[in-house]
C-alpha cells in the first residue's frame, strides 16, 4: 500500500485544510466542480468535506459513465443481450442501471447471458472461447475507457475474429463541460478537472474554460490528499485573481496527454453529429461510434436495435445533479423513491455517481456525529 | 429553514422511508437476492417471515435457540455454493463445518451434532468428493462436533455447478446470558477478532478472473472456543456476537444498529486488515469491510468490560489479531459511521448490490 498512504496522511490533511479556511475569503462563498465521478467516490469515501470550510462547496459534474447513460440506449442493449445467440459482456457497474423497463440484472434473471467483465480484453476472451455465439461488449466511459475499446476492436480486427462486437456509448468531456458552463442556472467558480481522462486527452482540451468562461481549472488526482490541494490551487489561483489550467495531477498526467492512445481511438471511433446524455439531453459531437472500416464489429449496426428514445421519468432530477445545480438531497425522490435498490436516476447506480455517493456515504448528520464522537 | 435544516428533515424522512417494512418489488429472483445485503433481507422477510412467521424465526438471528426437554438448544442451518470449490487456506468442505458451528457458537452454544447434505452435479469427480468430505471430518473432529445424519441428491449435469453442501446443526446453551443484535446500547464497545476479509478475497482471487495474485488465505476456522473463553472472561458484559460471513463487518454492525435502535462509530484505522487484502480491496474498488470472513467475528461488549474481552480474545490463537474498532452511540441511529484514517466521516451502508457472488 506504498504511493497510497501518502497521499491518505490525516496530519497533511489537517495542514493543508488549514491553508484552505486562511485562503478562502470569510465573507463570500466558493463553488467548485468535480468533473469526474471517481472524485465524487474519493470525497465521500474518505469524507473530504469534514476538511473544507463551510463556505466552500464541492459540486458533482457530470463524469460518471454510467450516470449519463440515456434509458433508451440501455433498453437497446438489453433488446441484442435477449437474443438467444449473444453474450453480452459488461463492467459489473452496469448491471442495475434502470432502462425503460429493466436492467441488465433483471435481464438476466429473464434468461439473457449477461457476464461481468473487468475489460474489453476479457470479452474478447470469451469471443474466442465461444464461437458459436456472438459477444457483444457494452462499451461505456469516456475518453479514459474509450482507447481500451479501440485497441480491443483493432485486435479482433488483426485475429479475424467474427463473432465479437461492441455497443458503442463511449462519449467525450468537453462538451458535457461546455453544455454546463452554457447553462443559464449554473453558479461555478471554479473546476476540478478528471485526472483520468487527462491522463489521455491532457490538459489542453480545458483551456477555453480558463481563458474564454473565467473559471480556473486545476485537473486533479484521485487520492484524498490530491482533492486538498487541488482545491487550495483552485482557491489560489481566484485569490491571486487568476484563471488557468494546471495539472496538480502531473505524476500521472502528462500535459499533452496520450498520443498513442488518442491514435488508437482515432483509428477506430469518430465523433457522432450528436447522442443523448443522461439529464442532459442531446449535446452535438459529445459521444463516439465506430467508423465505417469497423462497421463489422458495431454492434448498432450488426443488429437490429430499436433505437427508441425513452423520456426520463418526471420525477427524475439527475439534470439538475449532473449540472451541480442540485445537491442530491434537494432532488424530489432523493432517498424516498430513488434509492440504491430501486434508482429511478442513474445517479442514484454506479458507486461514482453523485446521489448514491451521497446516499451511501454522506448521508449522516454531521452535527449528530460530531456529538457522538467528541468524547 | 436553513439549508442545512432542510437537509437534515430529507434525512430524517430518508430514515423513515428504510425503517418501514420491506416490499419485494422484484418479479425474479436475481443474484442481488443472495449477496446479503439490502435484496437479501427484503426477500427473507417479505417471503421467508411473512410464511413463517413465528417468534423464534422472527429476530431473524443466525441461529434460534429453542426449549427443548428443559434444555435450550440452539439450532441453525445453512447452504454453501462457493466456487471454486477448493482455494487457499480451505475447501467447500471445512466452509460448510466451520460456517455451521459457527452460527450456533455466536449464540453462546456448545455446538454438538451436525447433518451434512450433498447436492452432487452428474458428472463430478469422486475424488472431489472424497477430499470435500475428508475436510469436513477433520473439520468436525477440530470443531468437536459430529456429522450423525445426511442426504445426498445427484442432478443432470448442468443442473448445478458440481458440489453444493448443506449443513444444519444444533448445540446446548449451557449459560443463562441473553445474546443478540437488539442488545447493543450507548456506550458499549465494538471488537473485531481479527483481520478482516480474507476469506472473501481468497475466493475472489482464487477464480482468477482478475488477473491478480494475492499470498492471502481463507480464514475458515470453528470460533466456539473463543466464544466460550469470551464469555467466561466477560459474562453478561457481552452483548452481542455475530460470525461476520456475508456482506462482512459492515454488514453485522448495520444489523445491531438497526436490532438495537443506536448508532455505531467505527474507528477505520482501528480495523485490522492485511496489506495484501487491503491492496487487493483498492484495486477491485471493494470496501474490505464487506468481505465476508468465515473465521472472525464482532463482539459487542459493554464498556467496563473491553479490556477484559479483548484480553480473552488475544488470549486464544483465533483471536489474537482482536482490535477494538469502534463503540455506539444513541445518535446518529440507525446509522453506521466511520471515522476515515484521512480524518473525515462517512456512512458504512448496508450493502445494496453484491460484486462478489458465491462467496460461500
Amino acid at each position: 500500500m506504498r504511493y497510497v498512504d501518502e497521499y491518505r496522511d490525516a496530519g497533511k490533511a489537517r495542514a493543508l485544510a488549514a491553508s484552505i479556511a486562511a485562503l478562502a475569503e470569510p465573507d463570500r462563498t466558493y463553488t467548485f466542480m468535480e468533473v469526474c465521478g471517481g472524485h465524487t467516490h474519493t470525497i465521500y469515501k474518505h469524507g473530504i468535506e469534514d476538511h473544507l470550510p463551510d463556505n466552500v462547496h464541492l459540486v458533482h459534474g457530470p463524469g460518471c459513465p454510467v450516470c449519463v447513460i440515456p434509458m433508451g440506449r440501455v433498453d437497446d442493449a438489453i433488446h441484442i443481450a435477449m437474443r438467444p445467440d449473444v453474450v453480452m459482456t459488461t463492467f459489473g457497474d452496469m448491471m442495475r442501471v434502470p432502462g425503460g423497463s429493466s436492467s441488465f440484472l433483471d435481464a438476466k434473471a429473464a434468461g439473457a447471458d449477461i457476464r461481468m467483465v473487468y475489460s474489453p480484453l476479457d470479452a474478447l476472451r470469451i469471443a474466442r472461447a465461444n464461437p458459436d455465439k456472438r459477444v457483444v461488449f457494452m462499451a461505456i466511459g469516456f475518453e479514459t475507457t474509450a482507447p481500451s475499446t479501440a485497441v480491443t476492436v483493432l485486435r479482433a480486427a488483426a485475429e479475424g475474429l467474427e463473432n465479437f462486437s461492441v455497443f458503442c456509448n463511449h462519449v467525450t468531456i468537453i462538451p458535457a463541460v461546455k453544455a454546463i458552463l452554457d447553462s443559464p442556472d449554473q453558479r461555478l467558480d471554479g473546476f476540478l478537472g478528471p485526472g483520468h481522462v487527462s491522463t489521455v486527452i491532457g490538459c489542453r482540451p480545458y483551456e477555453f474554460i480558463a481563458s474564454v468562461h473565467g473559471k480556473p481549472l486545476v485537473v486533479a488526482g484521485f487520492e484524498p490528499l490530491d482533492i486538498l490541494q487541488s482545491v487550495h490551487m483552485l482557491l489560489r489561483q481566484l485569490a491571486e485573481g487568476r484563471s488557468v489550467v494546471e495539472n496538480q495531477y502531473a505524476r500521472v498526467v502528462p500535459w499533452d496527454g496520450n498520443p498513442k492512445a488518442l491514435g488508437a481511438l482515432g483509428r477506430v471511433m469518430e465523433l457522432r453529429p450528436h447522442f443523448e446524455w443522461r439529464g442532459l439531453g442531446f449535446i452535438s459531437h459529445s459521444a463516439l461510434r465506430l467508423r465505417d472500416a469497423y462497421a463489422a464489429y458495431d454492434a448498432e449496426r450488426i443488429f437490429d436495435v430499436p433505437g427508441v428514445r425513452v423520456a426520463d421519468p418526471k420525477a427524475c432530477q439527475c439534470g439538475e445533479v449532473l449540472k451541480g445545480v442540485l445537491k442530491p438531497w434537494q432532488c424530489k425522490v432523493f432517498g424516498t423513491a430513488c434509492t440504491p435498490e430501486t434508482p429511478i436516476g442513474t445517479c442514484m447506480v454506479s458507486s461514482e455517481g453523485a446521489c448514491a455517493a451521497y446516499y451511501n456515504f454522506g448521508r449522516f448528520s454531521r452535527i449528530e456525529v460530531r456529538e457522538a464522537t467528541r468524547t | 429553514m436553513t439549508t442545512d435544516q432542510r437537509e437534515q428533515e430529507v434525512l430524517r424522512r430518508i430514515e423513515r422511508a428504510r425503517g418501514r417494512p420491506a416490499r419485494l418489488r422484484d418479479e425474479r429472483i436475481t443474484l442481488a437476492h443472495g449477496a446479503g445485503g439490502k435484496a437479501s433481507r427484503t426477500l427473507v422477510e417479505a417471503v421467508f417471515l411473512a410464511a413463517f412467521h413465528n417468534p423464534l424465526l422472527a429476530p431473524l438471528e443466525d441461529q434460534a435457540v429453542c426449549e427443548a426437554g428443559g434444555a435450550r438448544l440452539a439450532f441453525t442451518t445453512d447452504s454453501y455454493v462457493v466456487s471454486p470449490l477448493f482455494f487457499p487456506g480451505g475447501d467447500i468442505g471445512d466452509l460448510a463445518v466451520n460456517g455451521t458451528v459457527n452460527d450456533l457458537a455466536m449464540s453462546g452454544a456448545r455446538p454438538l451434532y451436525l447433518s451434512a447434505g450433498f447436492i452432487l452435479e452428474e458428472g463430478f469427480p469422486v475424488a472431489d468428493l472424497t477430499r470435500i468430505v475428508g475436510s469436513m471430518a477433520r473439520a468436525a473432529a477440530g470443531a468437536g462436533v459430529r456429522i450423525v445424519t445426511g442426504d445426498t441428491k445427484v442432478v443432470e449435469r448442468g443442473k448445478a455447478d458440481g458440489c453444493y453442501v448443506t449443513t444444519a446443526g444444533v448445540g446446548v446453551v449451557e449459560h443463562s446470558f441473553e445474546l443478540g443484535a437488539s442488545r447493543a446500547r450507548p456506550g458499549d464497545v465494538v471488537l473485531v477478532s481479527g483481520p478482516i476479509g480474507d476469506h472473501g478475497t481468497t475466493v475472489l482471487l482464487a477464480r482468477g478472473e482478475l488477473g491478480i495474485e494475492g499470498d492471502v488465505e481463507s480464514d475458515t476456522a470453528p470460533l466456539a472456543g473463543l466464544v466460550s473463553g469470551l464469555l467466561d472472561a466477560c459474562g453478561a458484559g457481552v452483548r452481542c456476537l455475530r460470525d461476520a460471513t456475508r456482506g462482512g463487518v459492515a454488514t453485522v454492525l448495520n444489523e445491531v444498529a438497526r436490532d438495537s435502535g443506536v448508532g455505531v462509530v467505527l474507528d477505520e484505522g482501528a480495523v485490522p486488515v492485511r496489506p495484501q487484502v487491503r491492496g487487493a480491496a483498492e484495486i477491485l474498488g471493494i470496501d474490505p469491510l464487506y468481505i465476508a470472513c468465515e473465521g472472525r467475528m464482532v463482539a459487542v461488549v459493554e464498556a467496563g468490560r473491553a479490556d477484559a474481552a479483548l484480553a480473552a480474545l488475544r488470549g486464544d490463537p483465533l483471536g489474537r489479531g482482536a482490535a477494538v474498532i469502534g463503540r455506539v452511540v444513541a445518535d446518529p441511529a440507525p446509522l453506521v459511521v466511520c471515522r476515515t484514517e484521512f480524518g473525515g466521516t462517512r456512512i458504512v451502508d448496508v450493502l445494496v448490490g453484491d460484486p462478489l457472488p458465491r462467496i460461500c
